[in-house]
């Protein structure tokens, strides 16, 4: 199957209450012909996991504007990896310090997104780099 | 965009190592069998044909209702329960699928978040990519993977319906159709549609006013009636000189539904919900299929023949001439039934 839509976890782990970012992004990959698991605020990094593992899906987006990325972020990948799903594809969105980026991406992310990215390249960015399976 | 498979192994045995896997309890495996099925891939296909014959164990609930009338909390709120007594739980949980891009926003799984890290639960989304009736056109073939895995009991959650997507009632033992109170007078009660479908009607929200009062109505108009032409179709008197009536007993009667209300974010009446499905489960004869389950094994049956007639009418050597017919009808120089007859002579050739 080629023309299947690419399916998306949207997840806020940790305890911040700003979800307007998450939602406007779910809808946004909506309209970009993506389908999106939302599960809403105050995730673990094991519901994050469980959920990613049970959707089967083709990305993990995290939406983190606690400052708590460097413990949350690097907990959900390993989880994820320790899952199984090694070809998921981890993209952060959120405000990420430089050298906090560097971190993560040498932790697996693949992509950060920071303020001002467009819903379009979001998407751009996971058409060319997510790996759905058959 | 031409994508890679992960493996370019045999359909069928992809297919039966991960059915292989799933059935000993691997969940990565279960959740790729359902990607598999839900994309209706030559794996998806395989995996069924093995996996079909193991299903057929646990208890099939659908749950339908408007949006917002509370499905998924109430599923929730069951899961709950149903872990307290130690009974394994899936959940396919259908969101619509948008009619313009495709996309899809699969929001089902916000409320059922508490069982991360409970092997005994497994949720699953899916978008219903165009199909109408309130489920994904998977769904029941998702639902029997889950099945097959042995999980005890299966909830079907549609899409948020209206009053007459019905189609649940075929893919489920047991119907639930949630209504949230003051959802209008008697005479919604009586119309035709969703209600009729109803094993068990459950008023949610069951702390907001009106909450039993429309309870109460729905009992009156769904329970009442259901009774009285149950006794008639019994064949009680015939007047004298009347000639008796033909047997009715193949007419399909109305369905007599529980009516109980809930306040599914408390557990208030969960209790009760899963004694009323326990007895809904009992209450099936043994031995032979359920109206219910013959109605799933037609509705399969017939969509797979469809979808097998049009693969064969469009392959590459009868595509040309299948779509000179359709432009015909469309141009109205032939109707659609003779465009039938003569695709499904082609068939024969």
């Amino acid at each position: 199957m080629t023309d299947r839509p690419i399916k998306v976890l949207i997840a806020k782990p940790g305890l911040d209450g700003h979800d307007r970012g998450a939602k406007v992004l779910a809808r946004g990959l909506r309209d970009e012909g993506f389908e999106v698991v939302y599960t809403g605020l105050r995730q673990t990094p094991e519901m994050v996991s469980t959920a990613a593992l049970q959707e089967d899906v083709d990305v993990v987006g995290l939406s983190i504007l606690s400052g708590a990325h460097m413990t949350l972020v690097p907990r959900v990948v390993d989880l994820l990896r320790g899952n199984g799903l090694d070809d998921v594809l981890v993209v952060v969105g959120g405000i990420i310090p430089d050298d906090d980026a560097t971190a993560l991406r040498a932790a697996g992310v693949g992509a950060i997104f920071g303020p001002g990215t467009t819903i379009a390249e979001v998407a751009e960015y996971l058409r060319a780099n997510a790996h759905p399976r058959d | 965009m031409a994508r890679q498979g992960t493996t370019a192994a045999d359909p069928a045995v992809r297919a039966l190592e991960l059915a292989t896997a799933a059935l000993e309890g691997d969940r990565r495996a279960l959740a790729r069998l359902l990607t598999a099925v839900e994309n209706r891939t030559p794996v998806g296909e395989a995996a069924l044909r093995t996996l079909y014959p193991k299903a057929g164990r646990a208890h099939l609930v659908g749950v339908t209702g408007a949006p917002g009338a509370g499905k998924s909390t109430l599923v929730a709120a069951l899961i709950a329960e149903l872990r307290t007594r130690g009974r394994s739980v899936g959940v396919v949980a259908v969101d619509p699928s948008s009619p313009i891009t495709g996309g899809a926003l699969l929001g089902d799984r916000v409320r059922m978040q508490s069982y991360a890290s409970d092997p005994d639960v497994f949720i699953r989304s899916m978008a219903s990519r165009g199909h109408a009736g309130g489920l994904a056109s998977t769904s029941a073939a998702a639902a029997a993977v889950m099945d097959a895995c042995g999980l005890d009991i299966v909830f079907l959650e549609t899409v948020g319906t209206g009053q007459n997507e019905v189609e649940v009632a075929a893919a489920a033992d047991t119907t639930v159709v949630l209504e949230a109170p003051e959802m209008g007078d008697e005479v919604q009660a009586i119309k035709a549609g969703l209600l009729e479908v109803a094993d068990i009607v459950v008023v949610n929200k069951g702390d907001r006013p009106g909450a039993q009062r429309t309870a109460s109505q729905l009992r009156a108009m769904l329970v009442a009636v259901a009774r009285v032409g149950a006794t008639r179709s019994a064949g009680a008197t015939v007047p004298a000189g009347a000639t008796a009536p033909p047997p009715v007993t193949d007419r399909p009667r109305p369905k007599q539904p529980e009516v109980l209300v809930t306040t599914a974010t408390t557990g208030e009446g969960i209790t009760e919900l899963l004694a009323s499905l326990d007895r809904h489960r009992a209450a099936k004869p043994t031995g032979t299929p359920s109206a219910a389950r013959l109605a799933r094994a037609a509705a399969q049956v017939w969509a797979i023949l469809a979808d097998r007639t049009r693969a064969a009418l469009t392959t590459p050597e009868r595509r040309a001439e299948t779509e000179a017919t359709l432009r015909a009808v469309a141009e109205h120089d032939l109707d659609p039934f003779t465009a039938v007859d003569h695709l499904l002579a082609r068939l024969r050739e």
